[in-house]
Order: C-alpha cells, then structure tokens, then sequence
C-alpha cells in the first residue's frame, strides 16, 4: 500500500499549558513495496509518526493516506479494523504486550481479532515461528518463562501473525544481543523481500539503515530534516552532524581512507567485501606504477 | 488520556502561590474547608469567594484552563443545584412549572451548596496545580510529624505515598503504551459490545501488572543497592521553610476567617 503525508501536524494536549507540538508540516511518499528507514532523535517525532500509520491517531491537520484509507482531523476512518489488519505495528519493546497463557495463544491473539479462521491461523503459526526462532516445544509455554530476547521473538511473531501488507518496526533490535540483531533484521528483510512487504523501520541504527534500506528520513524536531537514497543521506557528514547524527562506519572508514591515501572511493552502498576489493586494486596499481 | 479532568495535575510556574510553603497551603485549605460551613449570608460567601478567586488569579494558570479542567465538576455542581430546587420545600413559591413547584428556600439552598461545593473543589485543586506530589508528602510528613511520638510510621506513610504518586504518570504511560500495542493487534477498546469491551481489559491488565511487580522489584533493589534504611538521621534535600510571604498569608487568611464571620447572617 502507498502511504502519503501531506502537510501533517500533531499537536500533544492542544488547548492547555502542556501544549507540544510532536509533528510539524511533514510531507512524504512511501510507494508500495518500499523499505524505508526512519531516523531521528529521542523526541524527532518517530513514534507521533508511526502512529498515524495504523489510526491510533489522526493528524491534528493535514491528511495522511495509508492506500485507501484516509486519515484527517475531521473524518473517522469507517473501517479501522480492516486498516490494523494491513499495518502491522511492532513497537518498541514488544515484549510489553505479552499476556496469553502460552506462547501459541499469544501469537493467535492478532489473528483471531482479525477474525482469520482457526486452522489458517494454526497454518501461519507453524510457517512464522522458526522464521524468528522460536523452537517448537516453546509455543506451550507461558511466555513469561522465556528470556527477554525470546520472548521479544513471540512478540514479534504475534505481529507477523497478523500477515499485513505495512510491516512498522520500531526500534525492533534494541537490547537484543549483537548476534540477535543481526538474525533478526536479516529476518525481516527476508520477509520483506519475499511477501513483497511495504517496511517502515525506525531506527537509531545508522548501520541498519544503510544496509536494508533503499530510503531514508531524517527527523529532527517534528519536521523532516533530509529524505534520500542512503548513499545521497550517509555522505552528507555537515548536515548529519548538525542534528547530532553520525555517518555510518563504512562512510566514516572510505573519508579516513581518502584523508591517508589521497584516493577518494565513491560510496555507492558497496559492501565491505566490494570495499576491500577496490582498495586492494587501488593499491596493486600504486605498486605496479 | 483523561486530558479533561485537572484535579491532581501539577502546573508548574513561579507565582507566590506556587513558591508558598506547601504546610502553609495545607493548613490554610484545611480550614478553608471548615470555614466554608459557616457562610450562610450572601455576603460571607462573597468573602470566600473573593479569597478562592484572588489566589486563583495569584497562581497565573490560564483560567480557560481551570474552567475547562473543572468540566466534570460543573455537572456535579449543577446537578447539586437542581436536586435542591426540586427537593426543597421551605419559604414561599415563586413560581409553579409543570407541577412543580419551585420554593424560595430551595432556591437558596441550592445556591448554598453547590456554591460550597465549587469553593471546595476550586481550592482544593489549585493546591495540586500549583505543589508539586513531592512537596505536598513533605509537607504531610512534617505535619504528621508529632504523632511519632505514638510510634505511627510517619515516614513510611510519606515514602509510600510520594512512591505511589510518582509511579502513576508512569503507569498511565505504560497504559496507553500497552493499550496502543493491543489496539494495533486488533482489540478494540471503544466501540463493541459491553461483554466484549470487558473482555478487551485482560490484554491491558496482564501486561500492566507485570510490569508494575518488575517495577516495585526494581525500585526495591536499587533503595537497598543504595543503603535505603528509612527515616532515623535521614537528611533531606529540600527544607522546608515559613518565610515572610507565608506569614503575610497567615494574616490574610486571618482577616478572611474574620471578614467571615463578621458578615455571617447579614443579608
């Protein structure tokens, strides 16, 4: 689904001494299919955005279009459900929202909301969990015997059950293992490119941004600082730095090479291996001549 | 979530009213409360009005703000005033509607009371809007302070009141945080059937309980990680202090009770 914000505003407790403005004149297109990074500070208004992705609320004006469904401040969505059903949210520290008896019944609790029929549900059960690495002899258990990092897992996977078509995470890798993170933001890239998924990560991690993401926002203060490819956003190191952002390692590590060999590699979202191989051959030529 | 109802919030600001002692509020509303008993002409409530609606100008809050704050106030307030005017049945009749009729004595006695219940209501939250929770369970706990002598816990009392005072704008946090998540798995809160939207609590309920035990556990932990012994030698890091503005008011307040009952029973 395409998502569109058109002039939107969102005002906290408007009308009293605790007014805050959290979103200010924010405009921008995710086309379907898209995976995007969000990235901003503590307080940019990431989690004000995400939301209004799923209905939670509605701009305080401007209007925001989620597919079919639009949200202004005025017009009640007439099918919120079926809008939930679409846009899977994973906020931040899911695991807050566990509460079912066993992990199986936690994952089905999405799903059953949803009104999705019992053997489907049991069918997406089986297909999710080793996605996210649950072992099968958890699904019995009470979730609240399980570790942080797995019941994280089951949180997610109570997400994932729903099978939307907008995949929202917020911060989903925070204070997980380093190993963790990696598994699971493989996992979701995976998913993203098999279901053909619309992603929408907020994230503090510049690293992930630039290694799964094929569009990035940058928000500082309510309004949208820069929006681009990642290889036009990471090598703007000025203007990142101005809103207390770092240029990922890889960008950080190709201007320490231009600094000491005089030789500038162009950042083109190469991998590390592609990196290594042009330094090599940038540097068996300065042999060679 | 509750955006409406003001009782209980604090406003921060830099007004005298704000910057008072919090024993001297404390006492002064004590028995601003008794006092409010003893108006019974037009007058004397004219006194205590003048009183409530100067400190509430003092205190620099928007008034809009307060008005609105009080909304589901006014409604008790006025349904007091009408429950009084059907009920009453002394003096004369002023006018009869629709089998009704309407007494002079119920006319003032409805205009009595929720006349009284406003200046409660009023004074009672200008003294959350402008103290912090802190300062009020200090200033309880001072005040509280002789019936130790008894062997009464009154610094438990006090830590376990500023504990649950600071913990529930955490725990609405983490209520509408949770309730977020749910409603994003497809539980809808508002709209359905009673039997369902009772049934939509357990989601919220479970989760919120088993971070509050986390949170208790945690709290506990680092109180004894940091030496926590309770209240023997123990220091503290505001003082509190009558200066001469709390005296000044003392005095005022001293002129109003009088005032007051100088004005009782004229009318």
């Amino acid at each position: 689904m395409d998502i569109t914000f058109k002039n939107v505003n969102y005002i906290y407790q408007q009308g009293t001494p605790f007014e805050h403005k959290a979103i200010e004149d924010l405009s921008f297109d995710i086309p379907s299919g898209s995976f995007v990074a969000i990235i901003g500070h503590t307080g940019s208004g990431k989690s004000t955005l995400i939301q209004h992705l799923n209905g939670l609320v509605r701009p305080s004006s401007g209007d925001v279009t989620i597919g079919d469904f639009h949200l202004t401040n005025d017009s009640k969505v007439k099918n919120m459900k079926e809008l939930r059903s679409r846009v899977g949210v994973v906020f931040q520290y899911p695991e807050h929202q566990l509460f079912e008896e066993t992990v199986e019944k936690d994952i089905a609790f999405g799903p059953e909301n949803f009104d999705v029929p019992k053997d489907e549900i049991q069918k997406r059960i089986r297909e999710i969990t080793p996605d996210v690495g649950i072992p099968e002899e958890l699904l019995k258990r009470s979730p609240f015997e399980l570790s942080g990092g797995q019941m994280r897992r089951v949180a997610i996977a109570g997400v994932l059950a729903i099978k939307p078509e907008v995949l929202v995470l917020d911060e989903p890798t925070a204070g997980l293992d380093p190993r963790g993170q990696k598994e699971m933001m493989n996992m979701f890239y995976d998913m993203h490119k098999r279901e053909g998924l619309t992603t929408i990560l907020v994230t503090h991690s510049m690293e992930d941004a630039v290694k799964y993401a094929d569009h990035v926002i940058i928000l500082n203060n309510g309004t949208k600082y820069m929006e681009g490819k990642p290889e036009e956003v990471f090598i703007q190191k000025k203007a990142l730095q101005k809103v207390q952002l770092e240029v990922p390692d890889i960008v950080q590590f190709l201007n320490a090479f231009e600094e000491k060999f005089g030789k500038r590699i162009p950042y083109r979202r190469q991998s590390i291996e592609e990196i290594a191989s042009e330094i090599q051959q940038f540097l068996e030529g300065a042999e060679s001549s | 979530m509750s955006n409406s109802l003001i009782i209980g919030q604090y406003v921060p600001g830099k007004s005298v009213i704000h910057r008072l002692d919090p024993r001297t509020k404390i006492i002064i509303i004590f028995f601003f409360v008794f006092i409010v008993f003893f108006a019974n002409s037009v007058l004397s409530y004219g006194v205590l009005t003048a009183f409530a609606l100067a400190s509430m100008f003092t205190t620099r809050i928007p008034m809009y703000y307060i008005i609105k704050g009080l909304t589901p106030v006014w409604f008790l307030i006025v349904f007091t005033f009408l429950l009084h005017l059907i009920v009453t049945k002394e003096g004369s009749v002023l006018i009869e509607f629709l089998g009704f009729k309407i007494y002079s004595g119920a006319l003032i006695q409805g205009f009595a009371i929720s006349m009284r219940f406003f200046l409660l209501i009023l004074v009672t939250s200008l003294l959350t809007l402008t103290t912090t929770p802190i300062e009020i369970t200090d200033a309880i706990e001072n005040i509280l302070h002789p019936l130790k002598k008894m062997k009464f816990p009154v610094h438990e009392l006090a830590l376990m009141m500023s504990i649950s005072l600071r913990f529930i704008p955490t725990l609405m946090q983490e209520t509408e945080k949770i309730s977020r998540a749910q409603a994003s798995r497809g539980v809808d809160f508002r709209t359905g059937p009673l039997k369902e939207r009772v049934k939509a609590v357990v989601p919220l309920l479970v989760p919120l309980f088993v971070s509050a035990f986390k949170r208790a556990e945690d709290l506990a932990m680092a109180m004894e990680a940091r030496g926590y012994q309770g209240g023997e030698g123990r220091t503290k890091l505001r003082e509190l202090k009558i200066e001469k503005r709390d005296i000044f008011i003392y005095i005022l307040f001293v002129f109003v009770v009088a005032g007051l009952f100088f004005t009782r029973n004229w009318s």
